[in-house]
């Protein structure tokens, strides 16, 4: 069975989603929390095969689908998605049980299986082109989830969701066939197998093209500054699921393609473009920080902060050390547990007052005492409160690009700094003062159900801000090993190019002539 | 006088023809048929096509069998060609055709699909295409090419509604300024070089450096224009929307693939040699004419309010996207037009379906289509099943991976990228991202939107019978699951189309 684990991960809730056009309606939910808890041991099933070993990929499945094109169906793990892939199964668990009685609930239950099917196989692919497959599907459901149970604009809003993220990605698609082409060019099989284009030293100048193409598909999802449009829509408008698992997995996707793919294939290029990502993060952290602090409605102050989280995982990234990249995935774990608490947290006052607007609330600390605490917690973790979760992962980010830049470095902690300002802003907003608000007098406290959901966040939360061994070990194992590559490939960089035959050199230039 | 003609029948290759004669037969039996017993029910007509194109289907396979053993062989005083790309486009259009045969069956009696003419036509319409498919003497793809297109006219006339004899005559008028092009295109060709067969008028043009260039491109672009006619290639589209409009829905899903893979054939033997020539324009026309179709038509369809006039664009637009192919003139590119092809008539032919399933009969006299988008407007909730369908039709079309098209744009784009049109691949992607926008706007209606008021859920189902369901559920099953049959669809294509020369 250990052979073939991974797949299983990938392929148990899409078989799972399938079988759940059977079930009945009144029992969707109970299915849909089975098979939550199922997908979520076979994850953490992972964990305890995971051999801490071995740095690189393990676990590896190959099979071949297209034979004469190079495309196979070939998964593995490392140490970094290994941890993802487990927060994936944990969010949509914890998403189906905490999940409020809505319409049409059998179908957002096989919908939510079936994006859980996409995420992992987006984090356990290591074929490009299985991985773009998984990449793109998930668009499908999400863009379902947004428009069918959304708000008002849930329309408008998943529409752009799609194709933005669309766009975006058929240019990385450009990009995986060009690679692909390029690794013909020099060894004479077609191939899309990551591991084999780790292999692959190619010129700066096709580095920097493709690294742009690559880097376009990555932003958007991310979603980095220029780019970042619609994701507010999408968090303003998706129901609370949506928003809890956009920010808390989907997104890392694009943070996790940056660490997959462009670092180990294009260590020149990412190092030539160090200082404009950095600079763009920076404004991403700073832009973004200010304008969550001028937001009236509490769920896209909460998407806000989390896109400038998303730069300081960005920033981490581009440090190109062993630190800061460790620090970045640590942090996307840590940002996928906070900010989908907070998203959570969100979620069951809205589910309350069906308002998300600040001004409606005020003095919730003194009905709902319990709720106030955890969002407290949360918040804290948020805002990078030391023995938090999220605290780690900054301090080793920045730490990481301190070391590539004081001064850039500096910058981004101040702009941490200006979280804290609008968090705990919001934070007295709604929880202190008097209850101005009548319909907030009676405000039933947190129940059971939101508690089950909320507990576990919060003691993880904690847990790994006291105690991040466990996960940063492994991590940083794995991502030694993706840095030695790139240093690897550094050493190599006097000699240019693995393209052995100066005849298929010229080739390979004369096809890249029109992208200069 | 005339000198006596002496061949024997060995010579013949009879068998080289194989194909197209059981069609021709099957269409004659039908009419006989009809001699002997008026008012046979049409399923009976159904089968006996499907029967015959069966047959036909047969000789193809065999033919492979022969062609993969022994390479390119002739008939016919060398008329007849039986190359790779004959061979593989004979087998979309006979297998589009069987997929469309079924569709008369549907269970609102509609009235041309009881008379046997239709099937007869329908059957001389298919050797029409296959006898253009598989010559590269420009008389015969001339026979074939105008022997289909009447049928065609006629098979569309035969829907008898006002909108059909519109787009019948229509149709006829273009095709009629068609013919003209052609023939004077093959006539120049034919003054310069004194050959009509293609490949001497290559070997001829090539051996006098193509001293008359401004003729050569006379003929070629009269030629080009006239073939671009038949596979709507802007700016000679003009006819389409509203022919497909006016044809009924299962014809308009057929006349989106199989005429234009006749037309994409003769494209490439006749383009075969020229852009490899590094003749001035022909490059520029044929790459003007790939983006500006992919585009424009991608522009148009964002603005159509009825679905069946979206999907006559955007199956112009799918056009234009394998033009390309044309223009890269590599291997690859060549076999990333079957390819992209064979998967697109499964997903297409079972768009059109759906939209067939849901056709009234008798439409509201204030209503001037019967396919507006708000008709599907929460069809979710009403009829879950086809909603689905239809929606994995539509993430297909837009090119949504795992589904069927995405392998072949996949391979396509790769093709481009290999051959250094880097560009062209740009804009291909970019075109792609255009067109998801008026697949999602049907996907958006389908799912996210609530119901209209008293429609019921049978509107959307009230045409469909065995027959249709299993076509549709076919052409589901291999949207899904393309990935599977990519492989070897890929080798046995790449080996045909290679070892033709192509």
């Amino acid at each position: 069975m250990q052979d073939y684990i991974l797949s299983i991960v990938i392929f148990f809730p899409a078989v799972a989603a399938i079988f759940g056009f059977i079930i009945n309606k009144n029992s969707m939910r109970a299915y849909g929390v089975a098979v939550g808890v199922i997908e979520f041991i076979l994850s953490l099933d992972l964990w305890w095969i995971y051999n801490p070993n071995i740095a690189g990929f393990q676990l590896i499945e190959k099979i071949p689908v297209i034979a004469s094109f190079g495309i196979n169906y070939q998964v593995g793990m490392n140490g970094i998605s290994l941890f993802i892939v487990i927060m994936a199964s944990f969010f949509t668990m914890i998403g189906i049980a905490s999940l409020t009685p809505t319409k049409n609930i059998k179908n957002m239950i096989i919908t939510l299986l079936l994006l859980q099917m996409t995420m992992a196989g987006v984090f356990l692919a290591l074929d490009a082109m299985l991985f773009y497959a998984f990449w793109e599907f998930s668009l499908v459901p999400m863009l379902y989830i947004i428009g069918a149970w959304g708000g008002p604009l849930r329309i408008y809003a998943s529409v752009k969701f799609f194709l933005y993220t669309f766009t975006g990605s058929l240019i990385m698609l450009v990009g995986l066939l060009f690679m692909a082409y390029f690794y013909y060019q020099t060894t004479g099989v077609w191939s899309f197998s990551i591991p084999d284009w780790y292999n692959l030293v190619l010129p700066l100048n096709y580095q920097i093209w493709l690294f742009i193409a690559f880097f376009i598909g990555f932003a958007v999802k991310v979603p980095m500054f220029p780019f970042h449009t619609w994701l507010p829509y999408a968090h303003g408008q998706a129901p609370t699921i949506g928003s809890v698992i956009l920010a808390a997995i989907l997104l890392k996707m694009g943070t996790y393609a940056f660490i997959l793919f462009s670092l180990p294939m294009f260590p020149d290029a990412s190092k030539y473009f160090v200082y404009p990502i950095a600079i763009l993060s920076l404004i991403m952290i700073i832009y973004t920080a200010m304008v969550a602090y001028a937001q009236k409605d509490l769920k896209q102050v909460v998407a806000y902060s989390s896109i400038s989280h998303m730069g300081i995982i960005i920033l981490g990234i581009f440090s190109l050390n062993i630190i800061g990249i460790s620090g970045s995935v640590f942090l996307m774990i840590a940002h996928g547990i906070v900010s989908g608490a907070l998203f959570l947290l969100v979620g069951v006052i809205y589910d309350r007052r069906h308002t998300k607007m600040m001004n409606e609330f005020g003095g919730l600390a003194h009905v709902m005492p319990r709720y106030a605490t955890i969002f407290g917690i949360i918040m804290m973790a948020s805002v990078g409160m030391p023995l938090t979760i999220n605290f780690i992962g900054e301090f080793l980010s920045l730490l990481g690009f301190f070391k590539e830049s004081h001064t850039l470095a500096i910058i981004a902690v101040f702009a941490i700094v200006v979280g804290a300002i609008y968090m705990l802003t919001s934070y007295k907003k709604v929880f202190f003062g008097n209850i101005t608000n009548e319909a907030n007098r009676h405000l039933p406290d947190i129940n059971a159900r939101e508690l089950l959901a909320l507990i576990p966040l919060v003691i993880i939360a904690i847990w790994l801000g006291v105690y991040p061994n466990p996960i940063l070990r492994p991590i940083t194992k794995s991502v030694t090993h993706i840095v030695e590559i790139m240093h690897d490939k550094e050493a190599q960089a006097g000699r240019l190019s693995l393209v052995s035959n100066p005849e298929k050199l010229a080739l390979a230039s004369q096809a890249t002539r029109e992208v200069r | 006088m005339l000198a006596p003609i002496s061949f024997s029948m060995q010579s013949l290759n009879i068998e080289t023809i194989a194909p197209i004669l059981v069609t021709i037969a099957g269409g004659l039996f039908i009419l006989i048929m009809d001699l002997f017993k008026k008012d046979l029910n049409k399923s009976l007509y159904v089968v006996i096509s499907l029967l015959f194109l069966l047959m036909s289907f047969g000789f193809l396979i065999d033919l492979s069998v022969f062609f993969a053993a022994n390479g390119t062989f002739t008939g016919f005083f060398n008329l007849v060609v039986v190359d790779g790309i004959s061979l593989i486009s004979q087998f979309i259009i006979v297998g589009a055709s069987m997929l469309f045969v079924p569709l008369a069956l549907s269970s609102k009696r509609f009235h041309e699909f009881s008379y046997p003419e239709f099937f007869a036509l329908f059957l001389f319409m298919i050797a029409g295409f296959q006898i253009m498919v598989s010559t590269d003497n420009l008389i015969l793809i001339f026979l074939g090419l105008e022997s289909a297109s009447l049928a065609l006219y006629t098979l569309i006339a035969l829907h008898n509604r006002s909108k059909s004899f519109e787009a019948a005559v229509k149709y006829f008028t273009m095709g009629a300024l068609a013919a003209g092009l052609y023939v004077f295109g093959a006539m120049v060709l034919y003054a310069i070089t004194g050959s009509v067969e293609i490949h001497q008028i290559a070997s001829i043009l090539v051996a006098n450096h193509y001293i008359n260039l401004a003729y050569v491109l006379i003929g070629i672009v009269f030629l080009f224009a006239a073939l671009a006619f038949k596979v709507a290639i802007i700016p000679f589209h003009t006819w389409a929307p509203d022919v497909y409009e006016g044809a009924s829905a299962s014809m308009a899903g057929y006349m989106s693939i199989v005429p234009k893979i006749a037309g994409f054939v003769v494209m490439m033997r006749l383009f075969e040699f020229l852009v490899h020539s590094g003749l001035p324009w022909i490059e520029v026309i044929l790459y003007a004419s790939v983006v500006i179709t992919m585009t424009a038509s991608n522009i148009w369809a964002l603005v159509q309010t009825d679905v069946k006039r979206m999907l006559a664009y955007s199956s112009i637009s799918h056009a234009g996207f394998v033009l390309s192919a044309i223009l890269i003139g590599t291997t690859q590119a060549n076999t990333a037009l079957f390819l992209y092809w064979i998967l697109f008539t499964f997903t297409n032919l079972g768009a059109f379906s759906m939209l067939w399933i849901s056709r009234q009969k008798n439409l509201d006299k204030w209503k001037s289509s019967d396919h507006p988008y708000e008709k599907f407007s929460g069809m979710i909730h009403t009829s879950p099943v086809a909603a689905v369908i239809m929606g994995i039709f539509m993430l297909s079309l837009a090119g949504v991976p795992p589904f069927a098209l995405f392998w072949g744009k996949m391979y396509m784009i790769s093709s481009a990228v290999t051959s250094g049109f880097t560009v062209l691949a740009v804009i291909m992607v970019l075109n792609s991202a255009i067109a998801a926008f008026y697949y999602l706007k049907l996907i958006v209606y389908m799912f996210m939107k609530e119901p209209v008021s008293n429609v019921h859920g049978r509107i959307y189902t009230m045409n469909t019978s065995k027959a249709l369901s299993t076509v549709i559920g076919v052409a589901a099953i291999v949207t899904i699951f393309a990935i599977i049959v990519i492989n070897p669809l890929l080798e046995i294509i790449t080996s045909f189309v290679y070892n033709s020369g192509f």
